[in-house]
């Protein structure tokens, strides 16, 4: 066998390993803490170099510092809205249980950290635009995010029947993720008072290497945060979904 | 510089370490919420096994 169908075989044999509930379980055991301590480490050093080392901002002075959760409150939202989509899209196509679970228990993580964001910013725009709030294309376009988010959960909850319930929110997902280019150009396609992109922009980021380094460990922290709950929140469901399987009694047996 | 000067943020204390308070509470309460569920989901689990257990196959 070539390395190249090795890898595949390797990768196709996980991905279907990872739909089983089982199996799943049995893997995220491990993978949760791992998780939860990368999420530690990049964000302890990420606010120290944030709030100590990085120096102040010459125009916003010591008000910038609000950026290092701003940004990866606001990057959260969109990475989970992408991946609750495509999860739900999987869901879907292929019935894959797993991808339903997924689905499901990013859009309150999700939620939480739109709702994050929109208030971090206004925090920082009342100082800085000298407004807490501003009906623009940015901040609007993150509010209607936060209003699908709980449309989605709405949606969920909304049915009786687990199926019904899943297929339901997984369309709607797949069909709000419209608003997910709409937010990232917002700042180019309409007049703002939202600075334009200052990470993802053309020509690289606009920020020197004090500023830049903790910005980026806190959004891969918020990033593994956002893994370590959702596995935290997707082995509830799984427990939960599979309470009348053997496997689950088993657990439970062995620990009377 | 001193720690006075620090919790200052050049006089925007209020706006700073109100984003990064509240960043905090919602890190800390999406942790918490799924651990909490999860000794609901538990408990529910054992008694549900327990009651097979005394009332022989399951019922529900």
């Amino acid at each position: 066998m070539n390395p190249l169908s090795a890898i595949w075989n390797f990768l196709y044999r996980s991905f279907h390993r990872l739909g089983s509930p089982r199996e799943f379980y049995k893997i995220s055991t491990y993978a949760t803490p791992i998780f939860g301590l990368l999420f530690l480490g990049l964000c302890l050093v990420g606010s120290y170099l944030g709030l100590f080392v990085a120096p102040a901002d010459y125009q916003q002075g010591e008000s910038y510092r609000i950026i290092f959760v701003h940004v990866p409150a606001a990057w959260l939202s969109l990475f989970v809205y992408v991946v609750m989509a495509i999860a739900g899209a999987i869901g879907l196509i292929w019935r894959m249980k797993m991808a339903f679970v997924v689905a499901i228990c990013s859009a309150p993580i999700g939620a939480a950290f739109t709702a994050l964001a929109l208030v971090t910013g206004s925090l920082w725009g009342a100082p800085i635009w000298g407004t807490w709030w501003e009906w623009d294309a940015r901040l609007t376009s993150e509010l209607i995010l936060l209003f699908i988010y709980f449309g989605v959960m709405a949606l969920y909850y909304a049915f009786e029947e687990r199926k019904t319930a899943e297929r339901a929110m997984a369309m709607l997902s797949v069909v709000g993720i419209v608003i997910v280019p709409i937010i990232h150009y917002s700042v180019e396609w309409w007049s703002s008072l939202h600075q334009g992109a200052t990470v993802f922009r053309d020509g690289g980021p606009a920020m020197p290497a004090s500023m830049l380094t903790p910005l980026l460990l806190m959004a891969l922290g918020y990033t593994f945060f956002y893994g370590y709950v959702l596995f935290l929140r997707a082995r509830n469901m799984v427990l939960h979904n599979e309470r009348k399987s053997k496997w689950v009694k088993e657990m439970f047996t062995e620990n009377l | 510089m001193n720690w006075s000067e620090f919790f200052h943020m050049g006089g925007y204390a209020f706006y700073v370490w109100t984003s990064w308070g509240l960043s905090l509470l919602v890190l800390v309460w999406q942790v918490l919420q799924p651990k909490l569920s999860l000794r609901r989901i538990k408990r529910d689990i054992a008694r549900q096994v327990r009651r097979e257990q005394t009332h022989g196959t399951a019922t529900n």
